[in-house]
């Protein structure tokens, strides 16, 4: 059974052939593009006019995001931007405090159980002039019923007095770091940092787990990636126990799940020796819509958080260098396993002290396991400079940049984190290509919105929240972009000859767009519109979700 | 005067990857002696536990002998923390082992936000070969410093394979780092048990003293004759400058009492049904007392 798809133009990332209008496909996958009498050869076929008038591209990928993305749209999001559900209702973002305290109101009334959490995520109080929210503005929510909102950068958690009381925080005495204390003595109901949210989160409501993802989850996020032009989306960080391999390979495999995912193993809670052994045995498990066997090891904190490892002269306001999660010597073990046995390993690093150690650890271990195409790849790796790509392209390391991160929050790293100079060379695209990294550029969903063309557009202008424009020199072209979101993205997953160009014998992946991103201009290219993917030949609508 | 007791209390053991934590840690184990340790690591990876102390592996448990257990944290202390302390019977201390770059400050910290738990103190070893170049380490070298800043008491492990002077100079070193801490030197792990779980009481006894070893602490077994005033006892005992723990039961004219000594602190409590005499001291010797 061939189907040919008609389209208006056929973006397909083959430099041979960069622009056609019809691809022949066939049991999912790419039997060839070109006029429709050059396909004609390949047998019957059915002439699929539907995309008559859209601009057909590769199918975006997504090579750093979180399944959780899905499962928080089971509580209240109260962000500074609009931003889409998974079942297409543009939540209206809060632009103040008032306008925080009111959804979450309305959300509070339509739960029946008066003893029920209620969590609440992406808050975001940069934008309000950064008025701190108390326990006090919680309480107007509800004074009886747990209340939590986890901030959009992750790192902080607000919550209400009932939900202090619960934690057994309701007290006077509290000396940590992480708790400013009111004029009373007792907490305000900020928790700033892994270490304070995690005592507290699940009695508003948050898993223990923060990354964890239930098959609703998953279902969301799957819409998501419709709504978003993408095909394939990495899970970045998950411990992947029996259970959720289980049930993420049945999901996954369904009929009607739209996006092939593939998930990576982070190192939190095992030893290296664990690690490899289990991203050896998940490997053995991966199937075309479930990848596995992938390792992620998270090396540094973040920048916003103060918890990145920088190198001199450190953080822009005198904090104190941040916090290593891993050993140099456990960083070491796993690089070399990885390398002796053909585990992809990505790593963590916001800081360029964390990225420095990153590259030298792999030039060592590259001695002692001779690899010609390793392709790790430094995910994040937001403050690295010059020298640190030169290095990484000799190495044969790919980058996968935090590109959204500079719209969200380049304003307060040039204000606050690490000052205006090295905010400007902040997830440097222009300087990766032009020293020759192969790049990606990514969301990190939920931290900001899933979207490689919101993405695409963040690289390409460098703009922040406010309009200023952070690192001219390290803009990047439009079709720069467009290939980092596809056949840049597959080459860091290893995925470069199944996906990320439209190719005969290449997976049939598409994205299935309103506007043409090569025409509409740099400017606009956040305002492409999705009309949906098809994944494995099988067709998806953003209308039908 | 009374000791805060109510609540479970975790020691902190720290200290960079081959510092001697999981030597220290067995060592301990051979010596709980009756006390129901529960042994928390980050993970069980290289097994900390030697393998004739394991009675029976779970997935995130062991049981080891005389009631001691050894639980992997993994990445959520806050919850392996809260089972551990709903473990019926619940273990008499916690020691938790963090991971080689943990601070053990933030940790404490940390404990302090948990309910029906409290901190019993902060222990970091430091290799005596190894601190030098750690503390020079471009990487770790401030995380190091982090962790022995945070110490009640160093444990400088390893000194049966270093030299004299080495050890005199690496031990200046480390105290510099360690505001004021006890330091004490170790081979092997060998050092009381009592002072490991209860170090800022070694702290208090030892401020200002430049060095330190375990072969400088005994331990004793006392059994008052007869019937006793156990507050004038356990008073006496506390205010002994050389007494840096004590515990066990005297018999009072009310009947049997258990005394507890740490530091200048010292408790009376109702002792528990079928009890014998016997009070466990651990004492700095005179010369290193004096020293």
């Amino acid at each position: 059974m061939i189907t040919i798809y008609a389209a208006a133009k056929i973006i397909t990332m083959n430099p041979a052939h960069p622009h056609t209008t019809h691809v022949a496909v066939r049991d999912g996958r790419i039997l060839g593009t070109g006029t429709l009498e050059e396909l004609a050869g390949w047998g019957d076929y059915t002439l699929d006019q539907r995309f008559a008038d859209k601009v057909l591209m590769p199918g975006l990928i997504e090579a750093h995001s979180h399944l959780m993305e899905g499962s928080l749209w089971a509580y209240t999001y109260v962000g500074f931007f609009d931003r889409m559900s998974p079942e297409g209702e543009m939540q209206k973002g809060c632009k103040n405090l008032e306008d925080v305290l009111a959804k979450l109101s309305e959300a509070e009334a339509r739960i029946e159980d008066p003893d029920a959490p209620m969590p609440a995520w992406s808050l975001d109080p940069i934008y309000f002039d950064n008025v701190r929210v108390t326990r006090a503005d919680l309480d107007r929510v509800s004074s009886t019923r747990p209340i939590g909102i986890m901030h959009a950068s992750g790192h902080i958690l607000n919550v209400n007095t009932r939900a202090l009381e619960l934690a057994g925080l309701l007290r006077t005495g509290v000396n940590h770091d992480g708790v400013p204390l009111g004029q009373d003595g007792m907490p305000t109901g900020e928790l700033k940092g892994p270490d304070v949210m995690t005592p507290v989160s699940p009695h508003v409501g948050f898993d223990r787990d923060m990354l964890a993802c239930d098959e609703t989850g998953m279902i969301r996020f799957g819409k998501l990636c419709v709504r978003a032009g993408v095909t394939t989306a990495t899970d970045l960080a998950n411990k992947l126990p029996p259970e959720v391999v289980a049930l993420f390979t049945d999901v996954a495999g369904r009929k009607t799940y739209p996006a092939r995912i593939v998930s990576l193993r982070f190192h939190h809670g095992v030893s290296p020796q664990e690690l490899i052994e289990h991203a050896e045995a998940l490997k053995l498990q991966s199937t075309d819509m479930m990848r596995l066997g992938k390792i992620k090891v998270v090396v540094d904190g973040s920048i916003q958080g103060f918890s990145a490892r920088l190198r001199e002269p450190g953080y822009y306001n005198g904090a104190p260098n941040g916090l290593w999660y891993i050993s140099p010597e456990h960083l070491e073990y796993i690089l070399e396993q990885a390398l002796a046995r053909g585990l992809h390993v990505n790593t963590h690093t916001n800081g360029d002290q964390a990225t420095q150690l990153v590259i030298e650890t792999m030039e060592r271990a590259l001695r002692k396991h001779p690899s010609a195409d390793h392709r790790f790849v430094l995910q994040h790796c937001q403050l690295a400079d010059v020298a640190q790509f030169r290095k990484m392209a000799k190495l044969g390391l790919c980058v996968n940049l935090f590109a959204n991160h500079h719209f969200y929050w380049g304003d307060e790293h040039y204000r606050l984190t690490v000052g205006p100079e090295r905010a400007e060379r902040m997830n440097a695209a222009g300087t990766a290509l032009r020293e020759g990294v192969p790049m990606a550029i990514h969301s990190d969903a939920p931290i900001t919105p899933l979207g490689p063309l919101f993405t695409a557009w963040c690289a390409v202008n460098r703009l922040t929240a406010s309009g200023r424009t952070l690192g001219e020199a390290d803009k990047i072209s439009v079709s720069q972009a467009l290939h980092a979101i596809t056949l840049g993205a597959a080459y860091t997953l290893h995925m470069d000859g199944e996906v990320g160009s439209i190719e005969a014998g290449k997976r049939a992946d598409f994205a299935v767009l309103e506007d043409d991103p090569e025409k509409i201009g740099g400017e606009k290219l956040k305002d492409v519109a999705v009309w949906g993917t098809v994944q494995a030949g099988r067709v998806f609508a953003v209308h039908d979700l | 005067m009374s000791l805060p007791n109510s609540n479970l209390p975790v020691t902190i053991l720290s200290g960079y990857l081959g510092s001697g934590k999981t030597t220290l840690v067995n060592a301990m184990l051979r010596q709980a002696n009756g006390k129901r340790l529960a042994i928390m690591v980050n993970e069980f990876g290289d097994l900390p536990i030697d393998a004739d102390l394991i009675e029976a592996e779970g997935d995130d448990l062991i049981a080891l002998a005389g009631g001691c257990v050894c639980c992997s944290y993994g990445d959520d202390l806050t919850a392996a923390l809260a089972q551990m302390a709903a473990m019926q019977p619940p273990p008499d201390h916690i020691v938790l082992e963090a991971s080689g770059v943990a601070l053990p400050g933030a940790i404490a910290a940390s404990l302090s936000l948990m309910q029906g738990i409290e901190t019993a103190g902060v222990v970091v070893l430091a290799d005596v070969g190894q601190i030098e170049g750690q503390l020079a380490n471009a990487y770790i070298g401030d995380t190091v410093m982090r962790q022995l800043a945070a110490a009640d008491l160093v444990l400088l492990s390893k000194v049966d394979r270093a030299e004299e002077a080495q050890i005199c100079r690496v031990g200046e070193v480390v105290l510099a780092q360690s505001c004021g801490a006890a330091m004490i030197e170790v081979a092997q792990g060998d050092v009381p048990l009592e002072v490991v779980l209860f170090p800022p009481a070694l702290r208090a006894r030892q401020a200002g003293q430049p060095h330190g070893n375990a072969a400088g602490l005994t331990r004793a077994v006392e059994h008052p004759q007869g019937s006793i005033n156990a507050e004038a006892y356990a008073k006496a005992l506390a205010s002994e400058r050389v007494v840096i723990r004590a515990k066990g039961h005297v018999l009072t004219p009310e009947g049997m009492r258990t005394v507890q000594v740490v530091g200048d602190q010292w408790e009376v409590r109702t002792a528990p049904d079928g009890v014998q005499t016997g009070v466990v001291s651990i004492r700095i010797t005179q010369d290193l007392a004096s020293a």
